[in-house]
């Protein structure tokens, strides 16, 4: 609990500074989401592959311990019964390992998958556009994909700003609206 | 400086009818929070919203949402179902007092002795902590939190738009009273 007494204030520091202008810009809708199988466990991997047939939620997060990222994750566990409503898988990705990833999900009783894009250190990360080489850590990015493996939505923040999950539902329900089409 | 280009607007207006509200309906600034009743943060805001609340008078309506983060805080949903329990029986505001000025102690047991002193019909009470009857309101205001934007407690809006900036008493107050002064011209 470091986040500062008052701290909606740093999250204008975090909009009004750098991170301003220079985030990146994620794949657009209408792109094939490339593939990709990472660890979520020591002895287990999760590849995009094999949730085909449903929508896949991928929240790009910079690093497990940092206050904001808690915050985030700790929100979306908190709205996954509404994201389950649409038959929707929640992943989050950083480039921690799959113990740093054990240990903060029991710690903040995260039950969605953490993977880790470890090793080669940001891959997906970089195969989606949101690796921020210089940090050496992924943006914090969300992409809703469809049950075709097709991007429909995405977004990045800047990486003090917890971008809610209101995009996410949004992009969900238009989901609905598209596929009945 | 407060503006950001992440303004949210608050998806659920505000309802006589069904929210918790002190302050007139017809006051020149609403202020709306969505909070938890473990989270420090909201902690730390209450008594900065008594003050702000002391300083503006009948020009401001306060209206509290409930945004239980029960994996963070595992009393939370409790705490927010207590105050439900504690509305249907007149006594909302007394209850969320209780809980953020003690809200180291909320377990059933502390809530059931703040039922005893303000009064309450505990049975009645805690026959609906046990059945849960006011979950499906705390999620309905939860979800309005969502769907506004809220990314964290506490979150504010000022006359429907997201306040973005710190909630210290001073920058709070600024913004309250800018409001009230911009509705005053509209």
């Amino acid at each position: 609990m470091s986040r500062a007494t008052f701290a909606r204030g740093e999250k204008v520091l975090e909009v009004t500074g750098s991170s301003m202008a220079s985030h990146a810009t994620p794949l657009p809708p209408g792109t094939t989401a490339p593939d990709f199988e990472l660890q979520s466990t020591p002895d287990q991997t999760v590849s995009l592959a094999e949730f085909r047939g449903q929508p896949v939620i991928l929240a790009f997060y910079p690093e497990d311990w940092s206050p904001v990222c808690s915050d985030q994750m700790a929100l979306y566990q908190e709205v996954l019964p509404e994201f389950r409503k649409f038959n929707a898988e929640l992943l989050g990705i950083s480039v921690d390992g799959v113990w740093s990833h054990l240990a903060f999900a029991k710690d903040r009783n995260l039950h969605f998958p953490l993977l880790a894009d470890f090793e080669p250190k940001g891959e997906v990360s970089r195969a989606y556009h949101v690796y921020r080489a210089k940090e050496g850590t992924s943006e914090r990015a969300l992409y809703v994909i469809d049950a075709d493996g097709i991007v429909r939505w995405s977004h990045v923040s800047p990486v003090g700003v917890n971008p809610g999950a209101d995009g996410i539902l949004r992009a969900l329900e238009n989901l609905g609206k598209e596929g009945a089409s | 400086m407060s503006t950001t280009q992440w303004e949210a607007v608050l998806s659920m207006p505000v309802m006589e009818d069904r929210d918790h509200i002190q302050g007139p309906a017809d006051a020149a600034v609403t202020l709306v929070q969505y909070g938890d009743y473990e989270c420090p943060y909201c902690g730390a805001a209450y008594p900065i919203i008594k003050e702000a609340q002391a300083r503006m008078g009948e020009r401001l309506r306060f209206v509290f949402r409930n945004f239980p983060i029960t994996t963070s805080h595992t009393h939370a949903e409790q705490a927010a179902e207590a105050a439900e329990a504690a509305a249907t029986q007149g006594q909302f505001w007394q209850m969320h007092d209780l809980l953020y000025e003690n809200q180291r102690r909320l377990r059933d047991q502390d809530l059931r002795a703040y039922a005893e002193q303000l009064g309450l019909d505990v049975e009645l009470f805690e026959k609906e902590l046990a059945e849960h009857v006011h979950a499906g309101r705390v999620h309905e205001d939860f979800l309005s939190g969502v769907r506004s934007g809220v990314n964290g407690t506490p979150t504010f809006y000022i006359n429907g738009a997201r306040h973005d900036d710190s909630y210290d008493l001073e920058t709070l107050l600024g913004a309250l009273e800018q409001a009230a002064a911009s509705a005053g011209e509209g």
